[in-house]
């Protein structure tokens, strides 16, 4: 059924259609609305699930590792500090190989405090062993939560949903929310695993030196996380008629210059792409959807005819600039040494990008026979 | 025939600790943990956080225990037992004990938040704190569980502790949970009472159990037993149980010794003068009378 929701709204209804048993979480500002919404499904019975009020987001992640560990399919939502909070059980989660799926609302780190949009906060906890999604329509967010069920159950990681404070999270837009038996076709209950379990003792988390190989095991689904995202978004465009792509590529095919960004920043991106094309500026646009595991060949087949890509990154890290434009240069590293990368900096604390920004951006890199120092754009005079 | 039938209050014979286990001779802690899962029983889940306990039990691939253990970070016992109940109660699994188990550190200091948090909302789980005083995993440091006049390596001579043990029992009791416990190694048959009594409830439980530490608290390891229940018998570790918060029960009366017995056979306490043990001693009595009071 069609609805018109909020990005946070649509997470909310991915929940209730994915049967979550245990959710824990924590109320921030952009999240609020989301563990809101999934209290009173609870409380009128709509989703059979326990929901645990928590007192911080990191008994909210250690919640959900507890619940997961015994065998319920679990969720949480946060944003920023919450996030941050919960750095150190978000190793827990992977580490122990637990199917937990969470939706990031990003949002600015503080200080100085900011409410508004900014990937850094789920950009930094890129190393903690989590799949990673940044999605750019409140659907995309719907079908990312059902798609994540079905990936973290099989590779045994856990997988964070992102969407832009405000920007995403609270925009209304059409949603089609599908009927519960078509969803129960593409995520049906998860397959047994290793668990807590009284009638068969075993430890999770135990002081091991074989920790080297417990890594190497992770990074071994991680390589193959990369198929099973494909896959499950097959079988999604499948029952659905829907997909996504780990990379969606706009007019990449013939372009001289590619736009590189994630989220909603790209929708604009298109728009001014297809302008610069009326003006004989052949422009594409490339927006990763899939963050970790990254993906490396899809990324560098897309670009494979550019001259030039610029890199829009929402997100900064200190000492270093656009975490996105350091992972695109790393994945261009040996193979085409000669395609320039121009780093922009855009969005910061959910300040707007426009299509005059981006048009910025194209006409800068246009210009400039090579790439400089990092561009800022919108900083306030 | 099976022995225990013949006593008054059986103890099951069945051991849920393994030998083998790597705790330092005397401890007082193992032994706590062997008592609370005699009383718990098999059909029993722990939750653990980095501790004398988790290093113990948990020295990949072995396991000191004959039951389902999840090792979590130091913050996080209480709200993970909480998690691992509702995991049960969604899947429909009823007749599951969930223990939560960490020492003074991890329940007095870093775990207070979501202990409280899960005493307040309540969440059907028995918390057991095993109280060495001090962290005695990383190296006696002091806790906020440790007494004042103690030697830890955070408190070195001259400079000893010089604030009081923070009450947990009190802390916990304002939360008006179903049950409380304080018990001790040193009275192992009231230790399992207490834990079959919190078994029955419903709600959130609290067992505070006194465990001497020959490591940490400098004395020889065979008198372990005599030094948990010098601390009972001298009022610096009164038994008793508080039920909803407000119904206080005061353990059987033990022969009343005077507290400078315990203290002085204890070399973290070596520090002490006649004047800290008159100032212990006047405190150990307001304690007394304070739960007489309550008591009622």
């Amino acid at each position: 059924m069609k609805k018109v929701i909020s990005a946070n709204q649509a997470v909310s209804y991915a929940v209730l259609a994915s049967k979550t048993q245990v959710i824990a979480a924590y109320p921030i500002t952009p999240q609020s609305s989301i563990v809101e919404m999934l209290a009173g499904f609870c409380a009128e019975g709509d989703l059979q699930a326990k929901f645990i009020n928590v007192e911080s987001e990191h008994s909210a992640m250690a919640a959900c590792i507890s619940a997961s560990v015994t065998g319920a399919r679990t969720f949480t939502a946060t944003s920023s500090q919450g996030l941050a909070l919960m750095h150190e059980l978000l190793h827990y989660a992977s580490g122990m190989r637990l199917p937990i799926v969470m939706a990031n609302v990003n949002r600015a780190l503080g200080s100085p405090f900011n409410l508004k949009a900014d990937l850094s906060d789920s950009l930094s906890q890129r190393d903690t062993g989590w799949l990673q999604f940044y999605c750019e329509s409140g659907q995309e967010v719907f079908d990312t939560i059902l798609q994540s069920y079905r990936i973290a159950e099989q590779i045994l990681l856990p997988v964070m949903v992102n969407l832009e404070g405000f920007i995403l999270s609270h925009t209304y837009e059409i949603v089609d929310v599908p009927e519960q038996n078509t969803v129960d076709r593409f995520l049906p209950p998860a397959p047994p695993r290793e668990c807590l379990d009284v009638d068969n003792p075993c430890m999770f988390g135990a002081t091991t030196d074989f920790y080297i190989n417990f890594r190497y095991k992770m990074h071994q689904e991680m390589e193959k996380a990369k198929a099973i995202c494909q896959e499950q978004d097959a079988q999604f465009q499948k029952i659905f008629g829907r997909g996504y792509g780990l990379v969606h590529s706009y007019l990449c095919e013939d372009a001289d210059m590619i736009l590189v960004t994630a989220g909603t920043i790209a929708s604009t991106c298109r728009i001014v792409a297809d302008r610069s094309r009326a003006k004989g500026l052949k422009v594409g646009v490339l927006r990763i959807r899939l963050f970790r595991p990254f993906p490396d060949e899809e990324i560098r087949q897309a670009l494979r005819n550019a001259k030039k890509v610029a890199v829009i990154d929402r997100d900064f890290s200190p000492g270093c600039g656009g975490i996105f434009a350091q992972e695109i240069k790393s994945v261009l590293q040996g193979t085409q040494s000669g395609l320039p990368v121009y780093p922009f900096i855009a969005g910061l604390g959910g300040k707007d990008v426009t299509d005059k920004d981006i048009e910025q951006i194209v006409e800068q890199t246009h210009q400039l026979p090579k790439p400089g120092e990092i561009t800022w754009i919108g900083l306030l005079k | 025939m099976d022995r225990s039938a013949q006593i008054k209050f059986p103890i099951p014979e069945e051991d849920l600790v393994y030998s083998g286990h790597t705790a330092c001779p005397g401890c007082g802690a193992v032994l706590a943990l062997k008592y609370v899962l005699k009383g718990l029983g098999p059909r029993t889940i722990v939750v653990i956080p980095p501790s004398c306990a988790g290093t113990i039990v948990a020295p990949f691939p072995y396991s000191a225990l004959k039951i389902p253990i999840l090792r979590i970070p130091f913050e996080s016992t209480a709200i993970s037992a909480s998690g691992v109940r509702a995991a049960l109660d969604a899947m429909g699994k009823k007749d599951i004990h969930v223990l939560g188990w960490a020492g003074d550190g991890g329940t007095f200091d870093i775990g207070l938040q979501a202990l409280s948090a899960a005493a307040e909302r309540n969440d059907n789980i028995l918390y057991v704190c095993y109280d060495n005083e001090a962290y005695m995993n990383t190296g006696i440091q002091r806790s906020s569980s440790t007494p004042e006049g103690t030697w830890t390596t955070t408190t070195p001579s001259p400079y000893v502790k010089d604030t009081p043990k923070k009450d947990i029992v009190r802390i916990m009791a304002a939360h008006k949970i179903p049950y409380i416990a304080t018990a001790s190694i040193g009275y192992p048959l009231d230790l399992i009472k207490k834990v079959e009594k919190a078994k029955e409830k419903v709600g959130t439980k609290f067992i505070l159990i006194f465990s001497p530490c020959p490591t940490g608290w400098r004395y020889s390891a065979e008198m372990t037993i005599k030094i948990a229940k010098l601390a009972t018998e001298t009022g610096v570790f009164p038994l008793y149980e508080i039920e909803d918060g407000e119904k206080y029960y005061l353990g059987q009366k033990h022969k009343e010794k005077p507290p400078k017995e315990y203290f002085s056979i204890q070399g973290r306490f070596r520090t002490m003068k006649e004047e800290d043990f008159r100032r212990v001693e006047e405190k150990v009595r307001k304690e007394r009378e304070y739960l007489i009071r309550m008591t009622g």
